[in-house]
């Protein structure tokens, strides 16, 4: 067995979340090698999302630790984890919609630099900007539509965009929260090789349902259910795996 | 076709004091103060997605500070503008901070009660403020030593100071820093996950409008020769929030046309119709239920929609 | 001695009025998530109303009158929600600003029906001979006043919690989808709570008249107090609006008696304490 001293890209420890009388994430602890494919999963109320929230910091923990290559963000805001290179996509769509695909990715582009304090040039000056958006746009197979506003693109469309959002700003970790769900067949093969040719200098990982589809993805399963880690390691052991089952099946 | 519409309304600007009568001379000034205003206001509203209740605060407070420290202090008007400038800027920031605690409808809250309290001590200090009675006498500055009692004079100089709101508050809007405050009105959630600090976008707009709040105080107070606490009241605020609305908080140019209307209904119509308030009432139930978005994109839709008939 | 104790009544007077202009104001945020800023109108109006029925009908008892504006009132804030609001159900700002509007709708029509002079409401005969107790004299109507608002706090606490439609609303205001997911009418229990809400206040106005008169500004003068106390005692909380009345009540009586140039800034600061540090108010809750 190799010993792997290098530090993990994403660390989770004791991670605790309750509201009011009701525990979500119950002393959840993970860590998530540079470059490997996480995928996690759970039946519903699992407590997965709240624990993409808490990791990306759109809530607090009640206890416990998100360290990003060692660094300890728990008291972070959401913006600065993304200075750090923490990178999400969400459950519904969160996209300008009024706005053009372009200037989705430009926007998207700007948070990690200095000139988003810029006052006076006006957004459509910069025009690395935009190339680097229609480059990204064009590796997700949407650069024919960049002029085009959001609200005329399918939402299979939409969801491609959220994912060329994501990556254009070339994340250390990227979490994706339920990338396939509501995809057509068509559209989740398409999303599906998009995710399997992210570069291996992000980390990624993946809460999904579609399981079939996902599993592909993995070299890595975490198992959750009623907010604590019930299986963690990798793919074909998690499968294989007795609680696995139980779980799934209520057995 | 706008740009023809612009050449226009700029010769139609830059003419009037040549063949109007001082009595639409002194109106132009007064829709171009109130044009700032709204303008001041709509970077909270409209761009930064922030209602407002309190915005004549900064109008109100910039107005009595230029007041009182030229009147019974015997100041110049060139350092009580800046002092009333910087004390307004002050206070937008730290009302800022107090305000943006809470977001829709509790900051809509905060601000309201903040103008309250404003109000209050405008109404009941009157040792300072000289209460129901206002600040009256004041005199108008003299910029270059060329005097603005004149109503061309003064509408000169209400022109220049309303392009430059235009245009700086424009180019606000329209830069990187604008592009992102829009972003945090539409997607706080997904600008934060961005890299972009939603709290001080929000801020640093909020003292950006109540800066220009401050001026249009001032070119108020210049213009009237005389301050009372109405201006800093909840309905000053209402009629600039309904300004605002009413013209249209998605574009440029529909904030001054809502204040234009504003000005107009209340100093005109209220000689022919009694109830002012009223009718002010009936309009924003009007505009809410018919036109939400306003008149400015009302008539661009409508004038669309005429050019393509006529095809 | 005496200042402190009619101080202490006038605060409790105050605390009572409070209590039955923002109940309404509070169960209608809390149920329908809409600033009712028409609400301080609604109270004046019924105010006006009764000040105008007693003035003109010589032997009618202040309790009928009040009654019978808290129904006229009740009946107008019914058509505004139905023919305004519910178009508006997407819109919560555009809520807000026809409730603005609908404010100064009513106040200018008083004003054109009633006039710009103060109109009193004269105190009920039975009532107008001072108490005497522990050596003090005390205005019989301001006790009565108490009186009548802890019966409002009962019959209120009762309608919430011991009857189907008080379920009904308690349900609605926890979680409004969940609500109508279960089958509660939701929109038709909107208009009810409209109504009970302006009615109480329309009510309220009357009861208060003896001490404030009607007069133009009464509504710009107790909107913000319902909102102070509102905020203060937590949305959607009857108890906080209670407890909030009073304490509010409390600060503004001995505030403006103390320190009558600062009693707005005294006013306004708990509140915006509030927002800022404790959202929920003291006794709402977190999420609403």
């Amino acid at each position: 067995m190799i010993v792997r001293t290098s530090v993990p890209a994403l660390e989770v420890v004791d991670l605790t979340k309750a509201f009011g009388g009701l525990v979500v994430t119950q002393s959840i602890s993970l860590a998530v090698r540079p470059g490997e494919r996480r995928l996690i999963i759970g039946p519903n109320g699992a407590g997965k999302t709240t624990l993409f929230n808490q990791i990306s910091g759109d809530m607090r923990p009640n206890s416990g630790q998100v360290k990003l290559f060692g660094t300890d963000v728990t008291q972070f805001a959401p913006c600065k984890r993304a200075h750090f290179g923490l990178s999400r996509t969400y459950q519904i769509i969160t996209l300008f919609t009024g706005d053009t695909l372009e200037h989705n990715i430009t926007l998207g582009l700007l948070g990690l630099l200095p000139s988003r304090w810029q006052m006076w040039r006006p957004l459509s000056h910069y025009g690395d900007l935009a190339t680097e958006a229609r480059r990204t746009l064009d590796a997700v197979g949407l650069l024919h539509l960049a002029r085009h506003p959001v609200s005329d693109l399918a939402y299979g469309e939409k969801r491609r965009v959220e994912l060329a959002m994501a990556l254009a700003q070339k994340p250390r970790v990227l979490l994706l929260d339920e990338p396939l769900a509501g995809l057509s067949n068509t559209e989740r093969s398409t999303v599906k090789s998009l995710i399997a040719s992210i570069p291996r200098e992000t980390t990624v990982i993946m809460i999904e349902h579609d399981m079939d589809t996902a599993l592909d993805l993995a070299e890595t399963v975490t198992l959750l259910n009623y907010g604590r880690v019930i299986v963690d390691g990798d793919r074909e052991a998690v499968i294989a795996d007795q609680r696995t089952r139980e779980v799934y099946l209520g057995i | 076709m706008k740009w023809i519409a612009a050449v226009a309304l700029g010769a139609l600007l830059v003419s009037l004091p040549s063949f109007a009568g001082d009595f639409y001379i002194n109106l132009a000034s007064q829709i171009l103060i109130a044009a700032i205003f709204a303008l001041s206001l709509n970077l909270l509203v409209g761009y930064g997605g922030m209602t407002s209740l309190g915005h004549a605060s900064y109008l109100g407070v910039a107005a009595y500070l230029s007041a009182l420290l030229t009147s019974r202090y015997g100041w110049g008007h060139g350092p009580a503008a800046m002092v009333s400038i910087a004390g307004t800027t002050a206070m937008a920031a730290c009302f800022g901070i107090i305000a943006l605690r809470a977001t829709g409808l509790g900051f809509l809250m905060i601000t309201l009660a903040l103008s309250q309290v404003l109000w209050g001590l405008a109404y009941r200090m009157s040792d300072v403020t000289n209460g129901d009675n206002g600040i009256a006498g004041l005199t108008r500055p003299t910029p270059f030593g060329i005097s603005l009692e004149s109503a061309g004079a003064f509408y000169w100089f209400a022109l220049i100071a309303a392009v430059l709101a235009f245009l700086m508050m424009t180019i606000f809007v329209s830069s990187a820093f604008g592009s992102s405050l829009k972003g945090v009105r539409d997607q706080p959630r997904r600008m934060a996950a961005l890299g972009f600090n939603p709290w001080m976008i929000r801020w640093i707009t909020f003292v950006y409008a109540g800066f220009w709040g401050g001026v249009s105080g001032l070119l108020y107070v210049y213009y009237n020769k005389y301050i009372h606490p109405t201006s800093l009241s909840t309905t000053s605020s209402a009629e600039a929030l309904l300004g605002v609305i009413a013209g249209g908080s998605g574009t440029p140019g529909g904030p001054v046309v809502g204040a234009a209307l504003v000005l107009l209904l209340k100093n005109y119509a209220s000689a022919y119709v009694e109830r002012w308030n009223m009718l002010l009432g009936l309009v924003f139930l009007f505009i809410v239920l018919v036109m939400p978005a306003g008149i400015s994109p009302g008539l661009s839709k409508l004038t669309a929609a005429l050019r393509g008939k006529s095809r | 001695m005496q200042f402190w104790i009619i101080q202490g009544l006038n605060s409790l007077s105050l605390g009572s009025l409070l209590f039955l202009l923002s109940s309404g104001f509070s169960l209608i945020f809390g149920l329908m998530r809409l600033a009712n800023l028409t609400h301080g109108a609604f109270f004046m109006l019924g105010t006006y109303l009764g000040a105008i029925a007693l003035r003109s009908y010589d032997g009618l008892n202040l309790w009928v009158a009040a009654i019978g504006a808290g129904l006229v009132v009740a009946a107008i804030g019914g058509l505004f929600e139905r023919l305004v609001l519910t178009r508006l159900k997407a819109n919560p700002l555009g809520q807000v600003l026809v409730t603005l509007g609908m404010s100064f709708i009513i106040s200018d029509a008083c004003l054109m029906l009633w006039g710009g002079d103060s109109i009193p409401v004269p105190t009920p005969q039975s009532l107008q001979a001072p108490t005497r107790a522990f050596g003090l004299v005390f205005p019989t109507y301001r006790l009565v006043l108490v009186g009548c608002a802890i019966g409002a706090a009962v019959a209120l606490h009762f309608l919430l919690e011991r009857t189907r439609l008080g379920a009904m609303i308690r349900a609605g205001v926890d979680d409004r989808q969940m609500a109508r997911a279960v089958g509660i009418p939701v929109s038709n229990l909107f208009t009810i709570v409209f109504c009970l809400g302006t009615g109480i206040a329309g009510a309220g106005g009357v009861l208060g008249g003896p001490i404030l008169s009607a007069y133009p500004g009464l509504d710009g003068d107790m909107l913000p107090l319902a909102l102070i106390v509102v905020i203060l005692g937590g949305i959607g909380s009857l108890l906080g609006a209670f407890v909030g009345s009073f304490v509010i009540g409390f600060i503004y009586t001995f505030g403006t008696a103390l320190f009558p140039e600062l009693a707005y800034v005294i006013l306004f600061l708990p509140m915006i304490f509030v927002i800022a540090f404790r959202p929920q108010g003291l006794f709402g809750r977190v999420g609403a």
